[in-house]
């Protein structure tokens, strides 16, 4: 289900380009700025995109510009600059000619874990990945059992930690809430 | 990218002081990367290390908007003396015991600090720090399970984790040495105390948790008015670490 959300959004995202290519007076529209973003994965958690995981803040278009501000998951993330240029990579796609692309990062509406989307949430859990809950309230995403520990509250990449699941015997990652 | 700030209002001294600290806490943390005493303490203390790194990255950038320089050239480029950290991060490394005393100092300090410039009136930091707070609840729960578990243990992990303590006692309260322009930060409602008034809630803030475990304390205050000078050894040692690769090539992009 979740992977269809995603598929959904990625399929407007090429619509809008095909219009945008079929007359080059078409406006760009914010809508379409964010299905075009739909199409960028995080890096480090290449199921979701920024989109659902809730990292695209204010987008403005204007004739001489498209405008994103990204919120970092963390401050310290190291892959926003890769998330970054590639925003900026697939944006120029959707820009009509003339039209800059800006990419700002910025802390104003810090990002939480809740801004993720109902989609990111199951495209997480379909990875492996138990989606941002309070450590107590934690389920094994393989067999959805509430028979689980934290191994540690730091994982692989800032926003994860390790957990095991005490009923299938499965280590498993959950994102932080923060 | 030049912002505007309010002019003479110490906010230099204080984005300065507080990227310094985090920049050193992280690459002292970092030192535990393949060396912890087990897996799990490897990736936590590495993680811990990100994220204060990444803390003082987006405060050097805040302060190289202000200066019209460069965040890269702020962090490596200066001399051992002109870094304004406090020295309660001057010990080194040390054993596990001190990595965790030295945490926990600084992240209740930090905490403080933090709470203190929450909702301020300069919305670049203000914005900031709401971010950061965010992130350090994680912070606490690791060096507060650690912390207590040296020191309830006995045996030589309690012995090791007192030592700790006394060696940092004088230094303990360094966080809160008060920083030049502050009375204007304060006027200007950028700081919602002055150093000294952060410092006395700091010690009534971890005085129960340290009686509660039998550790000993902070030296008497207040904090030295030189606090974040006068380095040593250890900090000179861990500069040439984190300046080697940039003075290898300088100028060199990467």
């Amino acid at each position: 289900m979740s992977e269809g959300g995603i598929h959904v959004a990625v399929a407007r995202a090429r619509a809008g380009m095909v219009t945008g290519s079929v007359s080059a007076t078409t406006a760009v529209d914010a809508p379409a700025v964010v299905a075009a973003l739909a199409e960028v994965m995080d890096p480090e958690l290449p199921m979701v995109s920024i989109v659902d995981l809730g990292m695209v803040g204010d987008v403005a278009v204007d004739a001489a510009a498209i405008r994103v501000e990204l919120l970092p998951t963390f401050v310290g993330c190291p892959a926003l600059e890769l998330i970054r240029a590639a925003v900026i990579e697939r944006l120029a796609r959707t820009a009509d000619p003339g039209q800059s692309v800006e990419v700002v990062a910025s802390f104003t509406v810090p990002w939480s874990s809740d801004r993720i989307t109902a989609a990111g949430r199951a495209a997480l859990a379909t990875a492996g990945i138990a989606p941002p809950t309070e450590p107590a309230d934690v389920r094994c995403p393989y067999c959805g059992d509430g028979r689980v520990v934290m191994d540690s509250a730091f994982g692989p990449t800032q926003c994860r930690s390790l957990f095991y699941c005490r009923a299938c015997r499965q280590p498993f990652e959950a994102i932080k809430p923060v | 990218m030049t912002i505007a700030a309010p002019a003479g209002l110490g906010i230099e001294s204080l984005l300065r002081s507080m990227a310094d600290d985090e920049f050193v806490i992280g690459f002292s943390d970092s030192e535990w990367t393949g060396i912890a005493p087990i897996l799990e303490e490897d990736i936590a203390m590495s993680s811990l290390a990100q994220d204060e790194l990444g803390h003082a990255a987006a405060l050097y950038g805040l302060l190289a908007d202000l200066t019209g320089t460069d965040a890269d050239a702020i962090a490596y480029d200066r001399q051992p003396a002109e870094y304004r950290h406090a020295r309660l991060l001057d010990h080194g490394r040390g054993d596990w015991a001190m990595t965790i005393a030295r945490r926990f100092l600084y992240e209740t300090a930090d905490a403080v600090r933090l709470e203190a410039l929450t909702g301020g009136s300069w919305a670049p930091l203000a914005d900031l720090v709401g971010k950061l707070v965010r992130e350090e609840r994680y912070h606490r729960m690791h060096v507060d399970t650690w912390l207590s578990r040296l020191a309830r243990a006995g045996g030589e992990a309690t012995v090791r984790v007192r030592a700790a303590f006394e060696t940092l006692a004088p230094d303990a309260a360094t966080v809160f040495t008060p920083l030049p322009g502050e009375p204007a930060l304060v006027e200007a409602g950028i700081l919602a105390a002055p150093m000294r008034e952060l410092e006395a809630a700091w010690r009534a803030a971890v005085a129960p948790t340290l009686r509660g475990l039998d550790l000993p304390g902070p030296a008497r205050g207040p904090a030295a008015a030189d606090g974040r000078e006068g380095h040593g050894a250890a900090f000179e040692w861990l500069w040439g670490e984190f300046t080697m690769v940039r003075a290898s090539d300088p100028g060199a992009t990467w």
